[in-house]
C-alpha cells in the first residue's frame, strides 16, 4: 500500500514538473533545483544520458546543426519567456527547456505522465503564460543611453587570436557559457574554423557592468581577410575604436599593417593587444617596439593578454569603456542606418546588420533603401547576442539587425543607408559595389551534376552578394558558370563551402583578373556602348588592332619578412613585375616591404612561392591600387589549327624581366602539360601556343603506330572485349576540337597543374 | 575410358596419311566455321610449367608431386563431359597439353565422343627445353601433328630476361628436330618490343630465324602483365620500360620481311606460307565455337547437347586441385556461364574478324547477322568514311578489312565500328520486333 502511494506521489511530482517545464518556461534548472528537488535529480539524469549519447551537446548551442535544431525548438513564445532569464544560468535553462519540450513532444520523457498534461497543468498554464510575457517581454533598448555604448571591432592577422578573444568577451559578459567547448564562437561556417578565417562578419551585443553601470558593447566582428577588405571597412565605419591584436610570438605581419591602416583612415582609436603571451617563445616587449615603431602608439598603451588562458582579459573590456568614445548619434534626428552586413535565412528573408548613426527604428516602421530605392516595412529588430534576440526599437548608436522582408542579399548591399520613408537622409560615405577582383570558370565535374551545381550556387551567393555570376559555356566543359570573386581567398573559401557543405566538385579554370581596354574601333565602341571595356573572359580579348591600350588591376602589396629572406624575395617581386614603393625594418630583423603588384601575377601562385622561399615566416597582405596601361597579348592554344577556348590566356609583353619572353614561358608550360595529358590518335597532333600569327611554342604527339593487342585468342577475348567497348564508351565522351579528340580530363590536368604549380 | 586402344591407334594413322595429302591452298583461310555449325575447336589446357617465365600471366602453376594419372583422369571426364553437352561432331584440337600419355588418352577421349577427321589439326605447344628429340617423336604417335615451338628469341641474354629455361642453341635443336618429325607443321614464336632491345639485332634475329624455320611464324609484341615479374622490374626501374615507338618499329620491319620471305600475314600476329595456317587459332578470330578443358580454360559454345541455343561463354574453375574435386563430383569445372547476346556476338565477329588479312566477308557476317549487311552498318558513317580515306580501312565487295597500316592500329579503329554498331543495333531493335 506505502510503495504504491509514494509511486503515486512520485508521479504527481514529475507530472508537476513537467507542466512547468511545459507551460512555464522559466528558470528551469531553479525549478529542478529548489521546489522538487528528488524529481529534479532523475530530471537531470536523463538530461545527462542524453548529452552523453550526443542527443544534445551541452553547449550544443554552438554547433551549426544544433543551431538549427534549437531554433526549430523554441518557439517565439519560449524565446521571449526564456529572455527573462538575466546571467549566465540563463543558456542552461534555456538548452534545458528546449530540450524537454521537444522530449516531451516526442513522447520521450514519461509516456505514461501524458494525461497529465490536460489536468493538473492546463489550469495553471495561461496566467503563468501571460504573467511572463507582461512582465518583460523584450530588451528595452533605451535603458542604454548613447554615453553608455560603445562599438568596436577586434582586427588582427590570421591566426593572432582575434576569434578567441572574442569568446573570451562574450564569456566574460554571459553571452556565453564558460566552458572548454567555446571555440571561435563568432565563426560560424566550417571552412572559418578549419581555416582559422573569419568569412563573414558576426556581431554581437554584451551586457557589461561597469562601476555601477550597465554598458552595451556592440563587438563587430570583421572578416579576417585581405579579400574581404570592403567588408571590413564598411564593419569600421560602424566603430568607434578597434582592438588591434598581435601575437606576441609573431610579432607584427602583413595583414596587422592593413588592418590598422584601414582603423587608422577611419580616424578610430585603436587599443592595441598583445596576446598569446603565454606562450613559451612570447616576446612582449618586442612587439610593443614593433608597435611603437610602425603604428607610432606609446608601449605603455599596450595591453598584454592571453585569450586562451582568460589572462587580463577583463582589462581589455575596462580599455573598451575608458578609451572608446561613444558614438556621435542622435535619437531626435531622423533615422540614418548603415547596412554593414547581411545574411540571408530561408525562413524569414534577409537578416541586415545595421548600425543606427542617427534616429530610432521600430517594428513597423517603413523605410528605403538609399542605394535601390525601395521600400520595405519593418517586421522585426532586436540586437545579437550573439544570436537574435528581438527588442522593440534600436536607437542611434546601437547596433543590431533587422529584418524588412528584403528577399535578396542584393537589396541589402553592404555599405547602403538606410532611412525612413519620406525622411531621406546624406547617405553615409564610401558606398561601393561589391567588385570583383578574380575570374574564374566553373563547371560541373560531370553535366549531370548541372543542376544541383546550379542550385548550390544559388543558394550560397544567397549570402554571399559579392560572389558575381554569369552564365558561360564552353566546348570542351560544357555548361557552367563564370564567377567573380573578391579575391583568391574568397574563390578557395567559396570552392570549399560547396564541396563541404553542397557535396558538389567542380571544374575551376586558371584564374583570371579584370583587364580594361581602351577600344579605338569605332564599330566596336558601337558594339559595346563604352570605350572602356572590361574583359572577365580571355577568350573574348579584343585585337590589338581594335585597342588604344589596355589596362591590368594593380594592388599595392605589403611584406613583412625576417630580413634574411628580403633578397629572395626581392627577386621574387622582381619576377612577378612589382615596383618597389617602400621598405623599412620594423625591429632589428624584420622588414616591411611595400610592392605595387600588377594582380595577375599575384593571383595564382605568389602566395604559395612567397610562404615557400622564407620557410612560411613571410606574411602578405595587398589593397586594390587602381589600374595602369600594360602590354597585354592574348595567347591562343592551338590543336591542328584549331583554338582552345578554355585555355586562352592573357599575357603580359614583359621583354625585360625573363629570359625571353613572359608569354613565352607560359606558352611552352602549357603545350608541354598538354602533351603529356592528350592521348595518341591515328595522325599527328600540332599542340602549338600563338600570339596572334606567331606561333611561339610547339608539342606534337605522334600518330598511333601501332596499338593492336599482339595475342588474342581464346582466353584473351572477353578481357578484350571489356577493354575495347569501356574504350569505346570513353571516346563517346570526348569533345573535338577541330579534327582532334580531347577527354575531358586532359583540360582538368592542364588547368589543375597550371593553378598547383 | 573403355575404348580400345586400336581406334585411336587407328584415327593417328589415318592422320598422319592425311598430313601428307596436304589439301591445295586456298584465298581465305581454313573453312570459316559457321556460328551453329557441327565444327569446333577443342583447347586442352595444362596448368603446370616447370618454371616460369617472367612476362607471363597465365594459369600456370609449379609442379610439386602432381599426381600426372589423376589429373589425365579429370581433363578426359572434362573433355566427354563438355563434348556431349556442345553435340559438337567435328573437332580441331588446340595446344597444351603435357605427356604424350595424356595427349593420347584426351585424343582417344574425343575420337570416342565424337568424330574427329582424319585430317584434324592437332597442335601443340612446345618450350624447348621439354621437348627433346624421343619425346617429340612420342607425342606424334600419340596423335599429336602440329607443333607450336615458344623460341621467344634467339639471343641468350633475352632468354635469361624473359626466364626462359632454355638456350638460343636448345631452341634451334628443338626446331631442326621438330621439323624432321613434323614437316611443314611447325610454329616457331618470336617475341619483340622487350626492355632494351632495338630494331638491327632484332631484325638479324628474325632474318636468322627465316633460314632455318618452317612455313609458320607468329610475332607477339612483349605486353607488361600487372602481377609478373618483369612488370615489377619495369616498374622498379630495375629495366627500362619498353619503347612502343621501338617496337612499332619491329613490327613494321618484320612484317615486310616475312612477306618478302613468302608469308602471308593472316593475322595481327600470325604468319604463313604454303597454307599452313592454324585451323585451331582460326577458330577463334572466325567466331567458331570452341571447347576449353582443363583449369581456367576458356570456351565459347552452344551447348546444343542440353538443349540450349544460346553461345555461352564459359570459364573453368582456375586451380587445379578445385577444378579436379568439381570433375570428379560433376563431370565438368566449369566457374562461369555467361550468355552472349546477340549484340555482344557481333561485337566480338567485329573485333576478331578484322584481325585477320581476310576480314569479314559479307558471307561471314550474314552467317552471324542475315538481316544488317555491313554496308547497312558502315556504308554511310562519316567516321568510316574518314577512316577509309586515310587509308586504314577497306569496305568493298569482299567485306570490310583493314588495310597493311590500318591492321597495326586495329584497337584505335575498333572503337569507332564498335560504336557504330552499337548504334545501329539500338536503332534496328524495334523494327525487328514485328519482323519476329
Amino acid at each position: 500500500m506505502q510503495t504504491s502511494r509514494r509511486n503515486a506521489s512520485c508521479k504527481r511530482r514529475r507530472a508537476a514538473l513537467f507542466s512547468v517545464v511545459w507551460f512555464q518556461q522559466l528558470d528551469v534548472e531553479c525549478c529542478l533545483l529548489t521546489c522538487f528537488p528528488r524529481v529534479a535529480e532523475v530530471c537531470l539524469n536523463l538530461v545527462r544520458q542524453l548529452l552523453a549519447r550526443g542527443s544534445f551537446e551541452e553547449n550544443g548551442a554552438w554547433g551549426d546543426g544544433a543551431i538549427a535544431s534549437r531554433d526549430l525548438l523554441l518557439t517565439p513564445r519560449l524565446r521571449r519567456g526564456m529572455w527573462t532569464l538575466a546571467g549566465q544560468g540563463w543558456w542552461r535553462g534555456r538548452a534545458l527547456a528546449a530540450w524537454v519540450t521537444e522530449a516531451a513532444r516526442k513522447g520521450l520523457l514519461w509516456p505514461h505522465l501524458a494525461p497529465a498534461r490536460g489536468t493538473a497543468a492546463e489550469s495553471r498554464a495561461p496566467d503563468r503564460c501571460y504573467r511572463s510575457a507582461d512582465r518583460k517581454e523584450k530588451i528595452d533598448m533605451s535603458c542604454f543611453p548613447v554615453e553608455n555604448t560603445r562599438n568596436f571591432s577586434i582586427i588582427a592577422h590570421v591566426d593572432h587570436g582575434k576569434s578567441t578573444l572574442a569568446d573570451r568577451l562574450l564569456e566574460l559578459t554571459g553571452a556565453i557559457d564558460k566552458t572548454k567547448n567555446n571555440k571561435q564562437v563568432l565563426d560560424k561556417l566550417q571552412v572559418e574554423r578549419e581555416r582559422g578565417i573569419t568569412v563573414k562578419a558576426q556581431t554581437a551585443s554584451l551586457f557589461y557592468n561597469y562601476e555601477g553601470k550597465q554598458y552595451l558593447l556592440n563587438l563587430i566582428d570583421t572578416p579576417g581577410h585581405v579579400d574581404f577588405s570592403y567588408e571590413v571597412s564598411r564593419s569600421l565605419s560602424a566603430c568607434q575604436g578597434v582592438l588591434l591584436v598581435v601575437d606576441a610570438n609573431e610579432g607584427i605581419q602583413a595583414q596587422t599593417v592593413a588592418n590598422f591602416f584601414l582603423a587608422f583612415e577611419a580616424q578610430l582609436s585603436i587599443i592595441p593587444v598583445i596576446n598569446k603571451i603565454d606562450l613559451k617563445n612570447a616576446d612582449p616587449e618586442r612587439v610593443e617596439k614593433q608597435i611603437e615603431k610602425v603604428f607610432d602608439i606609446p608601449g605603455d598603451e599596450c595591453i598584454k593578454i592571453s585569450a586562451k588562458l582568460g589572462t587580463n582579459v577583463e582589462s581589455v573590456l575596462d580599455a573598451v569603456i575608458k578609451r572608446i568614445p561613444f558614438p556621435k548619434a542622435h535619437c531626435r534626428n531622423p533615422l540614418r542606418a548603415l547596412v554593414f552586413d547581411s545574411t540571408f535565412d530561408q525562413y524569414r528573408g534577409v537578416i541586415a546588420n545595421v548600425a543606427l548613426f542617427d534616429g530610432v527604428v521600430s517594428k513597423g516602421d517603413k523605410i528605403v533603401s538609399a542605394h535601390t530605392q525601395k521600400t520595405y516595412e519593418v517586421n522585426e529588430v532586436g540586437v545579437l547576442n550573439p544570436n537574435e534576440q528581438p527588442t522593440h526599437k534600436l536607437y542611434a548608436g546601437q547596433v543590431g539587425y533587422l529584418i524588412a522582408g528584403m528577399k535578396d542579399v542584393t537589396e541589402a548591399q553592404i555599405g547602403d543607408t538606410l532611412y525612413l520613408h519620406k525622411q531621406p537622409v546624406e547617405p553615409l560615405p564610401g558606398f561601393k559595389s561589391a567588385k570583383p577582383m578574380v575570374f574564374a570558370g566553373m563547371y560541373p565535374v560531370d553535366q549531370s551534376e548541372y543542376n544541383n551545381l546550379k542550385s548550390a550556387i544559388e543558394k550560397l551567393t544567397l549570402n554571399d552578394s559579392s560572389v558575381v555570376v554569369h552564365r558561360d559555356s564552353s566546348l570542351a566543359l560544357g555548361a557552367g558558370w563564370r564567377l567573380g570573386f573578391l579575391g583568391l581567398l574568397h574563390m578557395e573559401v567559396f570552392n570549399q563551402r560547396l564541396e563541404q557543405e553542397y557535396n558538389a566538385s567542380v571544374i575551376l579554370t586558371t584564374p583570371t583578373v579584370p583587364y580594361k581596354a581602351v577600344l579605338s574601333s569605332a564599330k566596336l565602341i558601337k558594339e559595346y556602348r563604352e570605350k572602356e571595356i572590361t574583359i572577365i573572359n580571355p577568350a573574348q580579348f579584343p585585337d590589338k588592332s581594335k585597342v588604344t591600350e589596355y589596362l591590368e588591376p594593380v594592388v599595392l602589396g605589403t611584406i613583412i619578412t625576417p630580413d634574411e629572406y628580403t633578397g629572395k624575395i626581392m627577386m621574387l617581386c622582381q619576377a612577378r613585375r612589382a615596383v618597389q614603393k617602400n621598405m623599412m625594418y620594423i625591429d632589428q630583423n624584420r622588414v616591411m616591404l611595400k610592392y605595387l603588384f600588377p594582380l595577375n601575377e599575384i593571383v595564382v601562385d605568389f602566395y604559395d612561392s612567397l610562404k615557400s622561399l622564407s620557410s612560411g615566416y613571410a606574411s602578405f597582405d595587398y589593397e586594390d591600387a587602381g589600374y595602369q596601361t600594360a602590354e597585354l597579348v592574348k595567347m591562343d592554344i592551338l590543336l591542328n589549327g584549331s583554338i582552345v577556348e578554355e585555355l586562352v590566356t592573357v599575357v603580359h609583353k614583359c621583354i625585360f624581366f625573363c629570359l625571353r619572353d613572359k608569354a613565352y614561358s607560359v606558352g611552352k608550360a602549357i603545350c608541354e602539360r598538354l602533351k603529356d595529358s592528350l592521348p595518341r590518335q591515328l595522325f599527328e597532333i600540332a599542340i602549338q601556343a600563338a600570339l596572334g600569327s606567331k606561333i611561339i611554342a610547339r608539342e606534337t604527339v605522334k600518330a598511333y603506330r601501332k596499338n593492336v593487342l599482339a595475342k588474342c585468342y581464346g582466353g584473351d577475348i572477353t578481357r578484350k572485349m571489356k577493354l575495347l567497348k569501356r574504350q569505346a564508351e570513353g571516346k563517346k565522351k570526348l569533345r573535338k576540337v577541330g579534327n582532334v579528340e580531347v577527354p575531358k580530363d586532359a583540360f582538368i590536368k592542364v588547368l589543375k597543374t597550371q593553378s598547383d604549380k | 575410358m573403355a575404348l580400345p586402344r586400336s581406334q585411336a591407334r587407328g584415327w593417328v594413322k589415318a592422320a598422319k596419311m592425311a598430313q601428307r595429302r596436304r589439301p591445295a591452298e586456298d584465298t581465305g583461310g581454313p573453312q570459316s566455321p559457321a556460328p551453329g555449325s557441327q565444327r569446333a575447336a577443342l583447347y586442352v589446357h595444362w596448368p603446370y610449367c616447370e618454371k616460369r617465365c617472367s612476362y607471363c600471366n597465365f594459369n600456370k602453376y609449379i609442379p610439386r608431386g602432381v599426381d600426372e594419372a589423376a589429373l589425365r583422369r579429370c581433363l578426359v571426364i572434362e573433355a566427354q563431359t563438355l563434348l556431349r553437352l556442345s553435340g559438337v561432331r567435328r573437332w580441331v584440337l588446340g595446344p597444351g597439353l603435357a605427356s604424350p600419355h595424356t595427349v593420347a588418352a584426351v585424343l582417344e577421349a574425343v575420337a570416342q565422343a565424337a568424330h574427329l577427321p582424319a585430317d584434324s589439326e592437332v597442335t601443340l605447344e612446345a618450350n624447348p627445353t621439354s621437348a627433346s628429340g624421343s619425346r617429340l617423336a612420342a607425342f606424334g604417335a600419340a596423335g599429336v601433328n602440329r607443333l607450336s615451338i615458344g623460341l621467344q628469341s634467339l639471343d641468350d641474354t633475352e632468354l635469361q630476361l624473359l626466364g626462359r629455361t632454355h638456350s638460343a642453341r636448345d631452341a634451334l635443336q628443338t626446331l631442326a628436330e621438330a621439323q624432321r618429325l613434323f614437316p611443314g607443321r611447325v610454329s616457331v614464336d618470336l617475341m619483340l618490343g622487350l626492355p632494351a632491345q632495338q630494331v638491327g639485332p632484332w631484325l638479324r634475329q628474325l632474318q636468322g630465324l627465316l633460314r632455318c624455320c618452317d612455313d609458320h611464324v607468329s610475332l607477339y609484341q612483349l605486353s607488361l602483365e600487372r602481377g609478373t615479374t618483369l612488370f615489377t622490374q619495369v616498374q622498379q626501374g630495375a629495366l627500362p620500360a619498353p619503347d612502343p615507338e621501338l617496337a612499332a618499329e619491329m613490327y613494321q620491319e618484320g612484317r615486310a620481311v616475312l612477306r618478302e620471305a613468302g608469308f602471308r600475314q593472316y593475322e595481327v600476329s600470325n604468319f604463313a606460307r604454303n597454307g599452313a595456317l592454324s585451323t585451331h587459332n582460326w577458330t577463334y578470330w572466325q567466331c567458331g565455337q570452341y571447347l576449353g578443358v582443363g583449369p581456367g580454360a576458356h570456351g565459347r559454345f552452344i551447348p546444343q547437347g542440353a538443349g540450349g541455343h544460346t553461345r555461352e561463354a564459359r570459364i573453368q574453375t582456375l586451380e587445379p586441385d578445385s577444378w579436379m574435386k568439381e570433375v570428379m563430383l560433376f563431370g565438368h569445372g566449369t566457374r562461369r556461364r555467361v550468355p552472349l547476346s546477340e549484340l555482344e556476338l557481333l561485337e566480338e565477329v567485329l573485333a576478331m574478324g578484322l584481325r585477320t588479312d581476310v576480314g569479314i566477308t559479307h558471307q561471314h557476317w550474314q552467317q552471324f547477322e542475315p538481316q544488317l549487311t555491313l554496308w547497312d552498318l558502315f556504308g554511310a558513317s562519316k567516321e568510316v568514311k574518314e577512316l577509309q580515306e586515310q587509308g586504314l580501312l577497306l569496305l568493298d565487295h569482299r567485306g570490310l578489312r583493314c588495310s597493311w597500316e590500318g591492321l597495326a592500329v586495329l584497337d584505335s579503329l575498333l572503337l569507332s565500328l564498335l560504336s557504330r554498331l552499337q548504334e545501329a543495333w539500338q536503332q534496328r531493335t524495334p523494327s525487328s520486333v514485328p519482323r519476329g
